[in-house]
This record gives C-alpha cells, sequence and structure tokens, in this order.
C-alpha cells in the first residue's frame, strides 16, 4: 500500500441479538483517494461492515479507526449513500440535498447555494423544487449523491446505490462517479454484489465470504482509466482478468 | 352521482332529506318532530341571543382547554410509546381499552372528584379525545421509515432533531387523522359532559329545550352543534389532503 490507510478495520466482529454472526474478525486496511469495494454474495454482511464504518452499528468485537481516531458513532468526515435513497419525502430536492448541512445548523443561504451547486454536478439542475416521488430511481438515487457530496465528507459509504435502478442509468451512473471521483479525491467505500460493477470501478476490491462474513481475498485489478472510454476500460485484460479472479472465488460459495 | 346525465350537487341530498323532515313535521307525525322551516326559524331566533352566546363561549372553552391538553399529552404519549418498547407495551393495553371503553359512565365519577362544573367538562373533552390521538401517533411514529432515521443519525442529526426534523414530519398524516377523529369525539365530550352536568353550557340549553318541549329550539342546537363538529373536522381534513401527496409516496 502506497500511502497509509485513512479507514483501517482492526478485529471487527459483528453477533446479531439471537446469534447470528454476521461478521467474524474482519481486518482491512482502505487507502485514500481511492474506491474500493466490499463484495459478496448475499448474507456475508457487506452491508452490516459499512455500517459499522458509518457509526450506525456497533461492532460486537473490534475496532474501526478513521485517520487514526477510533470511530464511536457517525462522524462528518463520512456520508452515507443509501440503496433505497432514504430521502425525505416531504422535502424537495433542494432540501432533500441541504439536509446533512441542515442538521449541522448551517444557514439558509449558505447551504442551499452549496446544495444548487451539487445538484447541478450530479446532472439534476432545473429539478430542485420536485419531490422525491416525482423522480426516477436514477434521479433519487442523483439527490442521495448530491447530499452526501453537500456535506464534503472525505469518506464516501455507498451501499449498493445502483441496485434498485435500471441497467443503462447504472452503467451511466458508474461513469459519472468515476469521473466525480477523479476531481473530488474523494475516498469511497462501495458495497455490491456486481462482479462487474466492482471490478469496473474499483481500484481495490474486497472479497468476502459467507456466514459469518471474513475476508476471503483482496484483489487490486490496475485498469488504466484515464482517457479511455468505458468500453475500452470492459475489454482491458486487467478488467477482464478481475472478473474472472473473482468469479472463481466466488462460485464455491454459491 | 348523475341524474340524466347530469351531475347532481351533494348538497342535492341534504336538500331531499330536508323536504323530507318538512313534511313529516306538516303531517305531524309527532310531537317530537317540528317542520324543519320552523327548527331553522328557532335556530335563527336562539342563535343571536345572550344566553346561547354565552353558553357556546362555555362550551367552546371547555373544548378548546381539552382539546389542548389532549394534544400536549397525547402527541408526546404517542411518540414515546413507539420509541420505547417497554412504555409501548405497558401503556398499550391501557389506552387500546379507553380507546373503546364508553367514557361518559366515567363521568358522573369524574364529577364525584372534581366537582360539578366546567372541570368535568374539560376532562371528559380530554378522555374523549386523548386515547385516540395517542393511538395514531404511535402508528404513524412505528410505520416510519427506519432508513431516515439511520440517514439523519448518519448526517450527524442529534436525538432531537431525528424527532423534530425526521419522526414527526413522517408521522404527520397519521397524527391528523388522529386529530380529526379526537376533535370530532371532543365535540360530543362537551356535549355529554354538559348534558349529564346539566347546568352549564350546551348542555344547559338541551337540558331547558328538551325539559320543556321546545323540540324547534332543541333541533336548532343540534344542527348547529352537529355544523360545528364538520366544519372542525372539515379544516382538519383540508389541513391532511395537504399533506396527503407524501403519505402516499412513502
Amino acid at each position: 500500500m502506497t500511502a497509509e490507510a485513512i479507514v483501517e478495520v482492526k478485529g471487527v466482529g459483528k453477533t446479531y441479538d439471537g446469534g447470528v454472526e454476521a461478521l467474524n474478525d474482519v481486518c482491512l486496511e482502505l487507502p485514500p483517494g481511492k474506491l474500493s469495494t466490499l463484495l459478496g454474495p448475499s448474507g456475508c454482511g457487506k452491508t452490516t461492515l459499512l455500517k459499522i464504518i458509518a457509526g450506525l452499528i456497533p461492532p460486537s468485537c473490534g475496532e474501526i479507526r478513521v485517520k487514526g481516531q477510533k470511530v464511536d458513532g457517525p462522524g462528518p468526515e463520512r456520508a452515507f449513500v443509501f440503496q433505497d435513497f432514504a430521502l425525505l419525502p416531504w422535502a424537495n430536492v433542494l432540501r432533500n440535498v441541504a439536509f446533512g448541512l441542515e442538521l449541522r445548523g448551517a444557514p439558509m443561504e449558505q447551504r442551499e447555494e452549496i446544495a444548487r451547486r451539487q445538484i447541478a454536478e450530479v446532472g439534476l439542475g432545473g429539478f430542485e423544487g420536485s419531490y422525491p416521488n416525482q423522480l426516477s430511481g436514477g434521479m433519487k438515487q442523483r439527490v442521495g449523491l448530491a447530499r452526501a457530496l453537500a456535506v464534503n465528507a472525505e469518506i464516501v459509504l455507498m451501499d449498493e446505490p445502483f441496485s434498485s435502478v435500471d441497467e443503462q442509468t447504472r452503467r451511466k451512473f458508474q461513469e459519472e462517479l468515476l469521473d466525480l471521483l477523479v476531481h473530488k479525491q474523494k475516498t469511497v467505500i462501495f458495497v455490491t454484489h456486481s462482479i462487474e460493477e466492482a471490478a469496473y470501478l474499483s481500484d481495490q476490491i474486497v472479497l468476502l465470504s459467507p456466514r459469518p462474513g471474513t475476508v476471503s481475498r483482496i484483489i487490486r485489478p490496475e485498469i488504466k482509466r484515464g482517457g479511455r472510454s468505458p468500453d475500452e476500460i470492459r475489454r482491458d485484460k486487467n478488467y477482464l482478468d478481475a472478473v474472472d479472479e473473482i468469479w472463481q472465488i466466488l462460485k464455491q460459495y454459491v | 352521482m348523475t341524474l340524466l346525465g347530469k351531475r347532481i350537487p351533494i348538497i342535492f341530498s341534504l336538500a331531499i332529506w330536508f323536504v323530507v323532515w318538512e313534511l313529516i313535521g306538516r303531517v305531524k307525525l309527532s310531537l317530537l318532530i317540528p317542520p324543519f322551516s320552523h327548527v331553522v326559524a328557532a335556530g335563527i331566533t336562539i342563535l343571536p341571543t345572550e344566553k346561547f352566546a354565552a353558553a357556546a363561549m362555555i362550551s367552546l372553552r371547555s373544548f378548546a382547554v381539552g382539546m389542548a391538553f389532549a394534544l400536549a399529552i397525547g402527541i408526546p404519549l404517542g411518540v414515546l410509546m413507539a420509541r420505547s418498547a417497554s412504555v409501548g407495551r405497558i401503556l398499550g393495553m391501557w389506552v387500546n381499552i379507553f380507546v373503546s371503553a364508553p367514557i361518559s359512565a366515567l363521568v358522573p365519577i369524574l364529577m364525584s372528584v372534581v366537582g360539578i362544573g366546567e372541570t368535568t367538562v374539560v376532562v371528559t373533552v380530554f378522555l374523549f379525545a386523548v386515547f385516540v390521538i395517542i393511538l395514531d401517533t404511535e402508528v404513524g411514529v412505528k410505520q416510519s421509515d427506519s432508513s431516515l432515521v439511520e440517514m439523519a443519525r448518519c448526517f450527524g442529526a442529534q436525538p432531537y432533531q431525528i424527532y423534530t426534523k425526521v419522526l414527526l414530519l413522517s408521522a404527520l398524516p397519521e397524527i391528523l387523522a388522529g386529530v380529526r377523529l379526537a376533535t370530532i369525539r371532543g365535540v360530543k365530550g362537551v356535549v355529554i359532559g354538559q348534558l349529564l352536568i346539566a347546568i352549564i353550557g350546551v348542555g344547559e340549553l338541551f337540558e331547558l329545550y328538551s325539559r320543556n318541549f321546545l323540540m324547534e329550539e332543541f333541533w336548532a342546537l343540534v344542527i348547529v352543534v352537529f355544523m360545528f363538529a364538520f366544519a372542525v373536522s372539515e379544516a382538519i381534513a383540508a389541513l391532511e389532503r395537504r399533506v396527503e401527496y407524501y403519505a402516499g409516496a412513502r
């Protein structure tokens, strides 16, 4: 690893009330400014791990450190993008995007200015006054992404953000996400169950094995992305090798 | 409803009932049912009287105070029951019993506890209204999307912000439905409370009219009370329709 890890997962285990063991002794280091993916079959605890990193769920044992500080709850340096979008249905796009800033007590004018900028950046300019039930799934997730970017957190945690949008939107979204991350220098931790998505997006892929979830392998695809079209990347030898390598490991869990 | 291809306004059905009422009154079927036109006339004479104004004032005051207590206690209690499993278990059974219990039967006991007067009526209104508010608030908060709470926590919400900015707004459609039902029950509470005490407010008038067989005045008063309850509940229903757009989207 070149740079020092921004997020360290140290011996994390999680046993839910009722004795279900979701995670067992997970150790990970996530580099700053990179996109790391947690990948595995359903039931491998990848969302649980993400929520533990977010500080939403306390681990049963072990600890999370973010920039050297032990995590004991959510913090301003981490933002979350939810699988089910989690938008306030009674608030318009502008207020939803500004919600994180509203909770921090930012003045109305300032938070709306930031929100407008983020809305434009995710390509939703003109929809500031729309309500979530007037938006498509893809647009809702753009709102969720804009909300996470608006609080200017260094670390963006994404829980299967594209799983409830259609395939075209999903691909477009993936490209835009990569573009955005190149410019913003964010650290992204991404949960998915799609092998192609993981290989396409990630600098580092953490494969989790199920019941209880443990790290089974870490793969770093080393795909050269700069200046290449999505189709070129999808034909890249490293991309195809990564997809194949992941599948060889995952198929034993099927 | 349409007749011969034309839409008939809802008010038409009321009109038919008034005509039927008028006819029954005209044929003198019963001493208890005077013609509708006489009732309207009686209403026009009693409405401007000082006696009616005083009765309406004291009834409105009991209603408003009782409802204010029901809201101030019912909504927080409902939220608490939804958020704390143990409080929900302990109080849930009692709320469910009282929401369907005949509260009117308790009024005589109330009289002996808090005295014969306005306080009894206020407590009666409170008891009529509070349980349905508790119940609906509890349901609304319980049904609110847990991922919204998670989202708020994630973006650094203080505990009180989770209530003011997520849970209460999320439960607003159910809370308003509860308040609307509670309002209707509250009006019943005023009338029943005052009837049983029989010395104050609208209840005193009811008692006075029915005892002296002033049926025209009696019915006029019934219509006034009915219209009041209807107007308040419609006002809340209008508010409900304004928040409905997102209730369907949750």
